[in-house]
């Protein structure tokens, strides 16, 4: 009995480990606007924080703003950080973690070349 | 006189020099426009003057302004947003009729600030009136409170915005005076296109600063608030009410 | 005077499973439409742009202001002393609590952004009055339930005067908020006045004492537990009085407006003019919500004249409260004097609004939701005595 359930106990979490890690295409190769590492941890801090500043005090810097993210990191083939290898989206739907940010911004790449990092 | 008390007279003279001139030495670099990455400034005050003598059935302010902050109808005019609408006024006695364009008065000292129960609703440091989308509840007491009827509730879901212009859906919005452009050292949709395609009533500027046309209008010529027996003291002014 | 006896009610009978089965249909519906609502965005219901508080409101604010004034009965017994409203405190004080939770439950589900609760929790702006009214409400919660703690533990009872008029004072100021949410705006002409927090406070001893009459009358009846004519004779009198001192309010706040000639036009609004908002203020309010009760209360001995009377009161209530809330937001807002008005905003004319039925499904989800947690906790608690019958003379 006890062999049963340490077999289905070993098959599932095999299964977990084997599970589909987030998809998605960093479009853009170099740099972000800090390193990697620190964007993975502190990106929604970044984005609280500058966002205050923005919204309340009117400071408007170019390359922490989301509109700058959007533009570089939007799929090239739909246009948008969202969807099925949407850049923000593949990881936020693996981690089932609901962003409502794009509920009011536009996930969209402006036409414009973006700004440089 | 003691030479203590002489020095100490001197560095007060100084101090209140300095702090006569400091100021000043502000009011210079604002007149070179405030750049983006800097933080909205109390020395400013951002308004609009209207001489509604010179509008007439034109509505450019109205397209221009839904056009470039993606405020679109959904041909529903109960529910549908409007930031900006025209006005026909039509004097009940004598018949004389009038028409004028109506936004968010932006006013100095605004009941929808003074109403909203986490702060959304909020008058940045230069004058503008805006609501911070990432706290409303969409509760609409601010709706309620503004005596223009100048804020709308989205009452469906958002898409195609426009990149310097978030809105969604259940928060409240009203007319931003452009912010994003005004920002960049730009001027409102609206007031462009009236001058450009309309009766050139529109004007504005920072209607603190003594060399601008806005401030020096104000001083010279009549004009008015919409109810200024509520003493809002608002950042848009009327000419010909 | 002999002790109380508490006990809960039994609560295994079909009548009492088809109650919570009904109620519990009604929530559902409330539940759905608040999901409808949310999901679609508000263009679904008759809210508008000019109108942006509807039925929800009006029964949320029904809810909240009767929940305050029904927690009067254990404020008379506590911080007034009087002996015979004592074994009513705990059932006032359930009520206080469970009609709050319903009025609660419906404003919230109708925000715009539901799901931003703990923004409203945790960002507050001081001037709002409303941001004090949400402190209030969440405080209320805390202080009724230490005050039904002190009539419950016998240890602490004689805690419960103390706690009882700490509640009353909380209540007083909740409710004086509640009015003022509408007396502090500028920009409406029906609501600019300081008179609405007292006639909030006012209507809140009404409708608070109706809802508690019919809620003991039919927990008795239905549990076959006696309730005497002493206590139900105090209880019609009390609300003839309430019922009362809220048509003078009302008389006075039009009569006032009547003399003004500024405030003729919005006069003639509710007074003749208003359509559906005339016939509730005349009709609703003022016959059904004022006349009637005053006439089956003091002109009745009957039971069933006294529950007639309170289910009026309730009715009148709501009546009222619809020709405030919604009639005051549909008068056009006054910009420019002596100008007739037109735009595409639908500024000058009487806003237009029909209630949708998600929102009224919402309103009464609500209500059920009060009374169906009164229903259970009746059943887990010991909140309703076994005997109202009347005591012998020898004691008051």
């Amino acid at each position: 009995m006890m062999r049963l359930a340490a077999a289905i106990l070993a098959a599932v979490l095999t299964l977990a480990a084997h599970a589909d890690a987030p998809k998605f295409k960093i479009e853009r190769g170099e740099a972000c606007v800090a390193p990697t590492a620190e964007m993975r941890r502190d990106h929604m801090d970044m984005l609280l924080h500058q966002r205050d500043r923005t919204m309340r005090q009117g400071i408007r810097e170019p390359r922490f703003s989301l509109k700058n993210c959007v533009d570089c990191h939007a799929s090239r083939a739909t246009g948008s950080v969202l969807g099925k290898e949407g850049f923000c989206s593949s990881c936020h739907e693996f981690a089932a973690v609901k962003m409502d940010c794009f509920e009011c911004h536009t996930p969209l790449r402006q036409k414009r070349t973006a700004a440089r990092p | 006189m003691n030479p203590d008390r002489r020095e100490f007279l001197g560095w007060g003279a100084a101090a209140a020099a300095g702090a006569a001139l400091a100021p000043g030495f502000r009011l210079i670099e604002l007149a070179q426009a405030r750049s983006p990455q800097e933080a909205a400034s109390k020395l400013q005050r951002w308004g609009l003057l209207i001489d509604i003598t010179r509008c007439g059935e034109c509505d450019a302010c109205v397209t221009a302004c839904h056009e470039e902050n993606g405020v679109t109808g959904h041909g529903r005019p109960e529910t549908d947003a409007q930031w900006i609408r025209k006005v026909n006024l039509r004097d009940k006695r004598t018949g004389y009729a009038q028409t004028l364009p109506l936004m968010c008065q932006h006013c100095e000292h605004p009941p929808c600030v003074d109403v909203c129960p986490t702060g959304a609703s909020f008058k940045r440091d230069d004058g503008i009136v805006l609501v911070d989308k990432h706290t409303c509840i969409g509760c609409r007491y601010c709706v309620l409170a503004c005596p223009y009827g100048a804020r709308s509730f989205i009452h469906e879901a958002v898409s195609g915005q426009k990149a310097d212009v978030p809105r969604g859906k259940g928060t409240v919005e009203s007319c931003t005076l452009c912010v994003h452009r005004v920002d960049r050292g730009g001027t409102p949709a609206c007031v462009e296109a009236c001058n450009k395609d309309g009766g050139k009533a529109m004007a504005f500027g920072d209607l603190n600063d003594a060399s601008a046309e806005i401030h020096r209008r104000l001083k010279r010529e009549p004009s008015s608030q919409i109810r200024a027996d509520l003493a809002l003291n608002t950042g848009v002014r009327y000419q010909g009410l | 005077m002999a002790s109380v006896q508490y006990r809960e009610i039994d609560g295994r009978s079909g009548g009492f499973y088809a109650l919570l089965g009904m109620l519990g249909a009604l929530i559902l519906a409330g539940l759905g439409g608040a999901w409808f609502m949310e999901h679609n965005g508000h263009y679904v219901t008759g809210m508008s742009n000019r109108i942006v508080w509807g039925v929800p409101h009006v029964f949320a604010i029904f809810l909240i202001v009767a929940a305050s004034g029904v927690l009067n009965v254990a404020s008379i017994a506590s911080v007034f002393g009087r002996d015979l409203y004592k074994p009513l405190a705990r059932l006032s004080g359930l009520l206080a609590l469970t009609l709050l939770a319903g009025g609660l439950a419906v404003l919230v589900l109708d925000l715009g952004r539901p799901e931003r609760l703990i923004v409203a929790m945790t960002h507050y702006n001081f001037k709002s009055i409303f941001a004090w009214n949400i402190f209030l409400y969440t405080g209320f919660y805390a202080v009724v339930a230490l005050y039904l703690w002190t009539m419950f533990e016998r240890r602490m009872n004689d805690y419960s005067k103390p706690a009882g008029l700490f509640a009353f004072v909380w209540r007083l100021v909740l409710t004086t908020g509640t009015g003022s949410i509408f007396g502090f705006l500028v920009a409406r002409e029906a609501f600019n006045s300081a008179l609405l927090a007292p006639l909030f406070i006012i209507m809140s001893f009404s409708f608070g004492l109706a809802i508690f009459v019919l809620v003991l009358m039919a927990a008795c009846r239905w549990t076959g537990r006696p309730l005497g004519d002493v206590v139900l004779k105090r209880l019609r009198n009390l609300l003839g009085v309430f019922v009362a001192a809220v048509l003078y309010f009302v008389a006075v706040h039009h009569l006032t407006n009547l003399y003004i000639a500024r405030q003729h036009e919005i006069e003639r609004f509710f007074l003749w003019e208003g359509g559906i908002y005339t016939a509730l203020f005349w009709l609703g309010q003022v016959l059904v919500g004022g006349i009637v009760p005053l006439v089956l209360l003091f002109g009745s001995a009957s039971r069933r004249a006294l529950a007639a009377a309170a289910a009026c009161v309730i009715v009148g209530g709501l009546a009222q409260l619809y020709v405030l809330v919604i009639g005051g937001q549909a008068y056009p807002q006054l910009m420019f004097p002596e100008k007739e008005v037109a735009s595409s905003f639908f500024d000058g004319v009487v806003a237009h609004y029909a209630p949708s039925l998600p929102e009224v499904a919402l309103g009464v989800g609500g209500v059920a939701l009060a009374l169906a947690l009164t229903a259970v906790a009746l059943k887990v608690l010991p909140f309703l005595p076994r005997s109202l019958a009347d005591v012998e003379p020898a004691n008051a």
